[in-house]
């Protein structure tokens, strides 16, 4: 038998059909989570096709992109302001209750973002194949699963068939090696990743995250950089699963237990590529060198160390275009530009270690005047775990804004949003025009760097407040 | 699905690398629930001024813009978030072929699936293009040539599979409930995960 890579392996487990030249495989999906935004015309689709939702066992719906964070709204004390997410919610709920989907709706307490929701319920698991109508489904990769985001077309293709045609992707080694310094995440890393690699280094392939930096990671920190590997362009993003990924599974609600924990353990252990397996393409990454990373375009790769200058863009058209968008220049200095909003959450840095992360630096210290720092766990797990922890309580009294789950200002779509021309701070994934609202201009970074920048109210480098 | 077999167009050229679907789409148009009429929110945030006014800067603004059918934009265009309402506003606005030196996997994925054609060619062939705005090319789906108006035809790579069920307007979905009978033996044989 000829070695294969961790993500061949699972893929390969999952071909119901492989591929030829002339047709894609047809690949197997064990899981498909679901939500209010890319899954309304996809059951319009099955509906009229007169089709079932044909395992409804294997899907698992939720909302969370277009949900309110405002109490009052999440509980239905008042409307939900924008009228069209309303409409979708109500849509999902209609959706789920005629096709027989498992949904946690607004009011549930089992809600929230469905990148973090998974993982916790312990429904993410090795080896799986798992789709979602969000690119950020790579965040599931974290416990070497081979997941990926799909288009609504698509959705419908899973709910009707459990399947998807898919052609092979290609391999991609990101191996990091060394310590992460003090100060220095997930978040940091990925970040650095990006920027090595490009925006779209990672089209047509899937990242394997290997080497020594990795293993040391929790599966929150694997999932913040799993979480991010579409934004290099790649397809997934892959970690071999190990103790910590076997001791965060255990014991959670859908994790299996007793036998049936043995069997899959069993099946888990050998989910690791062969140490001769070859990839289509690699490249090293030295954790010791890299720093608190930040933004400072409109694309993730715009990233430098939180210390460094702004590259000049030397006449670019394009990195002139951001930079005019950013109000930026060239050659300036990152550290001590104002921020105006500093957002903490989303699906990239929305967990309950992100939260303690920023917890750490806002303890005994207050938001800056004039800065909104706006804290939206990543699911009501989350925010009760933070609540019972005393983390919203450090929140409050630093002077942050403490909501109910959802993806929140990620995206603005749901009611939070950034304000034309002002600075976000954003423990996000994007920082395209416009992305937390017309206007808004995003600067990405760890909750670290988020809640430093959020006392001083500049650009701060975290490792002066720790 | 109607079959396509070519799209005869001038071009209308977005010069510019890593154009993602949140300028296709932003997410605040999102909150739909059907796949009509988004053509109008296409590239909201740089054709229309803050007070709603169209910004007559912009190239899809431009009088000779208007009934192109062909985009032409630098590299890596669709890339980011998985939203088929990208493709979706595009053809709703009358957009039926893209070129570029690199298409991101899920657009390409998305836009395949709707009939609209993602075009990737080489950076000469591309620099070409970016230089003559306004041209009239024919994307040819059955041969999967690009032809240029100086008579250069190059091929470009596409998918058999997408481009088959695209010439006969077959739908995908159609043919993955043919393989019905192969994914009821894949469960049986898979009973746990």
């Amino acid at each position: 038998m000829t070695a294969s890579t961790l993500f061949e392996k699972v893929w390969q487990a999952h071909e119901v059909v492989p591929e030829t030249a002339d047709a894609p495989a047809v690949l197997y999906i064990d899981l498909h989570l679901v939500h209010e935004v890319t899954s309304p015309q996809a059951f319009s689709a099955l509906r009229s096709l007169q089709l079932p939702v044909r395992r409804p066992d294997r899907t698992l719906a939720t909302m969370d992109h277009s949900t309110p964070t405002l109490s009052d709204q999440v509980f239905g004390r008042v409307p939900i302001k924008v009228d069209a997410a309303a409409k979708q919610v109500r849509q999902l709920e209609q959706n789920a209750a005629e096709f027989g989907v498992e949904l946690f709706g607004l009011k549930d307490a089992r809600r929230g973002i469905v990148h973090v929701i998974s993982p916790e319920l312990g429904a993410s698991r090795p080896g799986m194949t798992i789709v979602c109508g969000d690119s950020h489904t790579s965040t599931h990769g974290a416990f070497g699963a081979l997941a990926f985001g799909i288009g609504s077309t698509e959705v419908g293709h899973v709910l009707a068939t459990q399947c998807l045609l898919q052609r092979k992707p290609k391999t991609f080694a990101v191996n990091v090696e060394g310590r992460l310094t003090a100060g220095v995440t997930a978040k940091d890393l990925i970040l650095a990743i990006i920027g090595r690699v490009g925006v779209s280094g990672g089209t047509g392939h899937v990242f394997e995250y290997r080497g020594s930096t990795i293993r040391a990671l929790s599966m929150e920190e694997r999932m913040t950089v799993c979480n991010m590997s579409i934004e290099a362009g790649a397809r997934a993003g892959m970690i071999a699963p190990d103790e910590i990924t076997f001791d965060y599974l255990k014991g959670r609600p859908r994790a299996p237990a007793g036998r049936d924990w043995d069997l899959a353990f069993e099946r888990w252990t050998l989910l690791k590529s062969d140490a001769d397996a070859a990839f289509d393409r690699c490249v090293d990454i030295d954790a010791a060198a890299i720093e608190p990373m930040i933004t400072y375009g409109t694309n993730p790769g715009m990233v430098v160390p939180i210390t460094a200058a702004i590259p000049d863009s030397a006449g670019d058209a394009v990195a002139d275009k951001a930079l005019g968008y950013m109000g930026f220049h060239g050659g300036d200095a990152m550290l001590g530009k104002p921020v105006n909003t500093v957002f903490i959450g989303s699906c990239t840095n929305g967990r309950l270690t992100d939260l303690q992360a920023a917890a750490t630096v806002l303890k005994g210290r207050k938001v800056a005047a004039g800065v909104h720092l706006l804290i939206v766990p990543g699911s009501q797990q989350v925010k009760r775990d933070a609540e019972a922890a005393g983390l919203a309580d450090i929140f409050k009294t630093a002077g942050a804004d403490w909501r109910e789950s959802g993806c929140s200002m990620c995206l603005g779509m749901n009611g939070d949003t950034v304000a034309a021309g002002q600075y976000s701070l954003s423990t996000s994934n994007r920082n395209f025009e416009g992305r937390q609202g017309a206007g808004a201009r995003t600067l990405l970074a760890s909750p670290l760097t988020a809640a430093a920048s959020a006392v001083r109210g500049r650009i701060t480098d975290p490792r002066e407040l720790m | 699905m109607q079959p396509l077999k070519r799209v005869h167009s001038r071009t209308v050229v977005l010069p510019l690398t890593n154009v993602d679907t949140d300028q296709i789409i932003p997410a605040r148009f999102l909150t739909t629930t059907t796949r009509e009429g988004l053509g109008r929110q296409l590239f909201s945030d740089w054709r229309y001024r803050a007070d709603g006014t169209q910004n007559a800067d912009f190239v899809l603004n431009r009088p000779e813009a208007r009934g192109c059918e062909v985009l032409v934009a630098g590299r890596n265009f669709g890339c980011g978030s998985s939203r088929e309402h990208a493709p979706w506003a595009l053809l709703d606005y009358g957009i039926r072929a893209v070129i570029s030196t690199e298409i991101a996997d899920i657009f390409r994925g998305n836009a395949l699936k709707n009939g609209l054609l993602p075009v990737t060619v080489d950076e000469s062939i591309a620099a070409w293009l970016l230089a003559h705005p306004g041209a009239s090319v024919t994307v040819d789906l059955e041969s999967a040539s690009l032809a240029l108006p100086t008579g250069v035809s190059v091929a470009f790579q596409i998918d058999a599979f997408a481009r088959h069920c695209l010439l006969h307007g077959i739908d995908q979905l159609g043919y993955l409930r043919g393989k019905l009978p192969e994914i009821e033996r894949y469960e049986s044989m898979h009973a746990s995960s």
